[in-house]
């Protein structure tokens, strides 16, 4: 199938048209499920260790909101451009889509990358480690966890342009960027949870 | 089997490769039979220990790796495969589907619990089996001795990715790929208790995952999640493990409840009594079931508020399960009922687990369980469920549905000596164990000091488990005697009422040669009295699709056998090569197509396509 | 055939009953045999829920008991199919409310009685006896700040009146249990637990820990010695003046042992390392170590190879650094302390 500007062939949501599309699109939404439960679980142990900080820094001192609010903005934004690219998948808008989920992991990247320079600036200005505290566990789990799932999603799509690039939309490829625009508008979700539990309520809590 | 293989491939590689949900259904099946015996050996080992007070057959920490492992093995590895065995083997069928929903994901999820199950295991092998319990409590776990613990921590984390992939797949497959006709209402029991189940380990998995991984980092990384020095508190681990732990015995014991619905019916001749009360009935139990993992601590210091409304909580559960013993005894109730094997184990199964429940309400309540908890009592009370629950369901599920996986039939005579013996020696074994709990015996006790009276029992529980374990090498040898050379079995050997039953024994690779048409609850049934001696198809005769096999989902599960294996000696170079062999496999996944071959309708043979 | 079945069914059972039956434990040491306020507030309770269970089994059996003999299918040739029945409202509603009235029977005594055993806890009554409980891998600490009083292993404790417990432990979780006395509660390292235990009679009550706690975990074990307030306030004025003794020049051949092998770990009075147990009074305990008959020759094996005796344990073997004859002046001297006659 060569890549064109419209498919006319296919049905209008070529991510569910096909018994395996719905299969896909329904496994996926439960695995989304589980892993409510799984940063739900970490949230809990966040909350309960939240003050747990050892004598060491606190959240209070630590975190900067500008920063943070940085990170926010690239990651919502790149959960907007998603949102762009399913809307040209739905309309078989080919090269518009894979135009729009590189705008998506770029701006993932960016996200990603700010993390890390954070993360650096407390271990080494300010000896905030995961073993510095149960608050310190605590925080490092639960964001980087999220972080590796931004950078998993990251990969994702990555894989998903190389691979079908040359080769366009069908109906066995259109679950699969489906899938990954519900993935990254998942782990955006997770982000405002982050945002608001960590960064907000350790300046103001 | 088929009589056309397109792909000629060698029975190992056709093994090692297959996305068949039959034939992982086997390999679940054989593996879980595999992991009950060796915890049956565990607690032979553990029982002979406790037949005299102050014994010294095996040393305390060589007591303490049995116990862990007895317990971790018979839940996770046993039981849970088993399940997912019969899963596997018997849901596709029931609602006229020719796979589930990801063949791929199916044949990954047995893999990844193979991974998981060797891995737990290798402690014996290497310095110390893991020896913290079951449940793992920190902080013992975090600061025991060895490596033993992270084989715990791993492997179980391995496996359960596994388990939590396999609950997807039954979840989207009952509801995607139902047969025309079959609403929700007029599915078997069978499969909606594994819809019910499914749910349940999607919700409960991640919070063990959680609670395992936040062992491993204080094990492995030094953090400090448990660590009351730093601020950290082990009250969380046990939050998360039993918020896990208790949906997880539901998740073991509903579809022991859905066989016993299908055997009840089919051996009584009679429709299952109040249908719509026992699905309400199992949904109710598993919504429930995530309320009311407090009562697993009731002793930990929470207050009197918290205790008392996970008290009343747990209460509930009772009248849901109480709704369901009443109609399996009302479905007995003006039928015609023999007593095959699997509804002898059916039939023993309501008195036990009564008594299983009957102390599950005893133990709902704070103030006794303050005496109860961490006792005998509460070990007799678990193996009442798990055993005459679980266990007894596996044992009935095995002689009903040996036929329609194997096309043979087991031996009548060895199954009932199995039984019998089996029943006498369970209950020998955990009657006692309620007096010995209120007699003042903890649990997980090496041994225990002469002069306080309790002697007697644990010498009777010990016996009991002798008759257990002979009843298991007789159970063993009618698997042999018939795997060499059983009886063959015709399509239908007990009357049945659900679709597995309208199809060949074993079933044929593609399953339904056409879809069949389902009229009604019991569809098969009410072919069979309609006078109709096959299912009315839904579809006609066309090429049928089939998956591709792949050696990916091995591949993907040994890269994280590795991983886990090289981190555990914090080899953190071949932990990520391990890291990097998975993503590779699910990158290759994920760039190769996989279209699957078709079946010609040409070949499908002549009985296939009448569904004989 | 149906008549084997379930005599064959309760044999085991009865067999069992029996064997319970020939005594409901050791008096020290079982929860059937109530000797405490706690204690029998729970055996109240315990048996009402299992006469509500009997009765709830009763009707279980006798349905089951009927259908396995009425219902049978009549041999090979019995074709008969039955009428399919699909269900009864009537008989659902019944067996869903009644399990819930009775359910509703247990549950308001149950609510009570939590909050009853918690009563006192958070603002102990003026002069109340308070201790402080540290569990160790592998023995008890136990503390009473107002009294000046630390000990280890023996819990002594005034009968008649509710004692209160601070439960706290130092390495891993264990759990706190008296079962003639009252339930457990564990002994957690991040939080402090509070309960209270009232001994009725005096008399030595057998405590446990019950929270898997390593390899020694079946060898925690404790006494609690309850005594009426006038002795129990004699023995505490006693411990709270006792020191080091030596009676003789053996015993004090020991007490230099002690002082240069042993006081690094172990108190006596307000002198000594608190790693290890308070041994004021040791020559007054039960046991040795929680678990041995408290004979010299024990003392000394237990001195030299501490680990033999509980796997797992921190007290370093003493075997190759004291020779027979220094061993058997420790021992004199160990068996010297005491407080009581």
């Amino acid at each position: 199938m060569k890549s064109n500007e419209t498919m006319t062939k296919l049905p209008a949501n070529p991510e569910r048209a096909t018994l395996d599309g719905k299969n896909k699109f329904l496994g996926f939404w439960f695995f989304l499920g589980g892993e409510t439960v799984l940063f739900a679980s970490l949230f809990g142990v966040y909350l309960g260790l939240r003050n747990a900080t050892n004598g060491g820094v606190s959240a209070n001192e630590l975190f900067e909101l500008p920063l943070v609010f940085i990170a926010t903005m690239l990651l919502l934004t790149s959960s907007l451009t998603s949102v762009f690219a399913t809307m040209a998948l739905k309309t078989n808008h080919f090269k518009r889509m894979i135009g729009w989920f590189v705008v998506t992991g770029l701006l993932g990247l960016a996200f990603l990358g700010l993390e890390i320079y954070e993360f650096n600036h407390y271990v080494h200005e300010y000896g905030h480690t995961i073993k510095s505290s149960a608050w310190g566990s605590a925080f490092y789990t639960l964001v980087g966890t999220h972080g590796a799932h931004v950078f998993v999603g990251i990969s994702w799509i990555t894989i998903l342009i190389i691979r079908n690039l040359r080769r366009g939309m069908d109906l066995y490829t259109a679950p699969k960027f489906y899938l990954f625009a519900l993935y990254w508008h998942f782990i955006d979700v997770v982000w405002i949870f982050i945002f608001t539990v960590v960064y907000l309520m350790g300046k103001v809590g | 089997m088929s009589a056309h293989a397109y792909k000629k491939k060698n029975p190992v590689w056709d093994w090692l490769t297959t996305v068949d949900h039959k034939k992982i259904g086997i390999l679940y099946l054989a593996s879980g039979a595999f992991f009950f015996l060796l915890g049956g050996l565990e607690a032979i080992l553990l029982r002979v220990q406790l037949l005299y007070p102050e014994f010294d057959f095996v040393g305390a920490e060589t007591f303490n790796q049995l116990l862990t492992m007895h317990g971790t093995t018979m839940i996770f590895l046993a039981a849970m495969p088993l399940i997912f065995g019969f899963m596997n083997a018997i849901v596709p069928l029931q609602i006229g589907a020719r796979d589930v929903a990801f063949p791929f994901v199916n044949s990954l999820g047995f893999w990844l619990f193979t991974a998981g199950g060797i891995l737990l295991n290798l402690g014996w092998f290497l310095g110390g089996a893991p020896d913290a319990g079951w449940t793992g409590y920190a902080p013992l776990s975090t600061t025991s001795p060895g490596n033993g613990v992270d084989f715990y921590v791993l492997g179980l984390q391995i496996s359960g990715i596994g388990t939590l992939i396999g609950g997807i797949n039954f979840l989207v497959t009952i509801i995607n790929m139902r047969a025309p006709g079959m609403t929700f209402m007029r599915m078997p029991l069978f499969t909606w208790s594994s819809f019910i189940t499914s749910g349940l380990i999607l919700f409960a998995f991640p919070a063990l995952t959680i609670g395992l991984a936040l062992l491993m980092f204080d094990r492995l990384f030094g953090s400090q999640f448990f660590a009351a020095e730093a601020g950290g508190n082990p009250i969380i681990y046990e939050h998360l493990f039993w918020i896990f732990g208790h949906p997880e015995v539901y998740i073991l014991v509903l579809p022991a409840f859905g066989m016993f619905s299908e055997i009840i019916a089919t051996f009584a001749r009679k429709r299952l009594f109040g249908y719509s009360a026992m699905v309400f009935a199992t949904a109710l139990i598993g919504f429930l079931g995530f309320m009311v993992w407090v009562h697993h601590m009731f002793t930990v210091g929470l207050g009197p508020i918290a205790n008392s409304i996970f008290a009343v909580a747990t209460m509930l559960i009772a009248v849901p399960t109480g709704v369901k013993i009443f109609n399996w005894l009302f479905t007995m109730w003006g039928g015609k009922v023999s007593f095959p094997t699997a509804n002898l184990f059916a039939v023993g199964f309501i008195p036990s687990f009564v008594l299983g429940g009957m102390t599950g309400v005893m133990l709902s309540v704070p103030p006794a369980d303050y005496q109860y908890h961490d006792s005998y009592f509460v070990v007799a009370h678990f193996h009442y469920v798990i055993v005459g629950g679980v266990v007894f369901g596996l044992f009935a599920g095995m002689y009903y549905w040996w036929p329609k996986i194997f096309g043979t039939v087991l031996n009548e005579f060895l199954g009932k000596l199995h039984f019998w013996l089996f029943f006498i020696g369970f209950h020998l074994t955990f009657f006692p164990m309620h007096f010995l709990g209120l007699m003042g015996m903890p649990r997980r006790v090496y041994t225990y000091l002469s002069g306080q009276s309790l002697d007697e029992a644990n010498f009777a529980a010990t016996m009991g488990a002798f008759l257990m374990g002979l009843a298991t090498i007789i159970m063993v040898w009618n698997i042999i005697q018939t795997s060499v050379k059983g009886k063959k079995a015709g399509n239908d050997p007990w009357d049945g009422r659900t679709l597995e039953w309208a199809i060949a024994s074993p079933a044929p690779e593609y399953n339904f040669a056409q879809t069949p048409l389902v009229r009604g609850l019991d569809a098969w049934w009410l072919e069979k009295r309609a006078g109709n001696k096959a299912m009315v198809a839904a579809e006609p005769l066309d090429d049928i699709h089939m998956p591709d096999s792949s050696i990916l989902p091995l591949v993907l599960s040994l890269g994280l056998f590795i991983a886990a294996l090289a981190a555990i000696y914090s080899n953190w170079i071949i932990a990520i090569g391990g890291l990097v062999i998975t993503a590779a496999a699910m990158i290759l996944r994920s760039v190769i197509d996989y279209h699957g071959y078709h079946i010609h309708k040409e070949d499908l043979p002549a009985e296939g396509r009448e569904g004989k | 055939m149906k008549r084997w079945r379930n005599v064959w069914r309760f044999l085991p059972l009865l067999s069992v009953i029996a064997l319970a039956l020939t005594g409901c434990g050791n008096e020290q040491l079982t929860a059937m045999l109530p000797k405490g306020e706690g204690a029998e507030m729970q055996f109240n309770l315990m048996m009402l829920s299992l006469y509500i269970m009997i009765g709830v089994f009763v009707v279980v059996a006798l349905i089951y008991t009927v259908v396995l003999v009425r219902f049978r299918r009549r041999g090979e040739s019995d074709n008969e199919i039955p009428e399919q029945t699909e269900g009864n409202v009537v008989l659902e509603i019944l067996w869903t409310v009644v399990p819930i009235i009775l359910l509703l029977i247990l549950a308001v005594p149950t609510v009570m009685t939590t909050f009853a055993l918690d009563e006192g806890t958070e603002k102990v009554p003026e002069g109340a006896t308070v201790i402080k409980v540290t569990a160790h891998q592998y023995w008890w600490e136990f503390e009473y700040p107002d009294l000046e009083v630390k000990t280890s292993q023996d819990l002594y404790i005034p009968t008649g009146e509710r004692v209160y417990f601070e439960l706290v432990s130092k390495d891993v979780t264990h759990s706190f249990w008296v079962p003639t006395l009252g339930g457990k509660m564990d002994t957690n390292t991040a939080t402090t637990n509070k309960m209270w235990l009232n001994a009725q009679e005096p008399g030595t009550y057998y405590g446990k820990c019950a929270e898997l706690c390593g390899p020694s975990h079946a060898l925690m074990d404790f006494k609690v010695i309850a005594q009426e307030k006038e002795d129990f306030e004699a023995w505490a004025e006693k411990m709270k003046e006792a020191g080091s003794q030596a009676a003789s020049d053996q015993a004090a051949q020991g007490e230099e042992i002690f002082a240069n092998s042993c006081i690094g770990c172990h108190a006596v009075g307000s002198e000594g390392g608190n790693t290890g147990p308070n041994l004021t009074n040791f020559g007054d305990r039960e046991k040795v170590a929680g678990i041995l008959d408290h004979t010299d020759q024990n003392i000394k094996d237990w001195i030299s190879n501490p680990s033999e005796f509980k796997p797992g344990n921190n007290m370093p073997a003493f075997g190759d650094q004291l020779n027979d004859e220094e061993l058997d002046a420790l021992v004199v001297y160990l068996q010297g302390l005491k407080v009581e006659e």
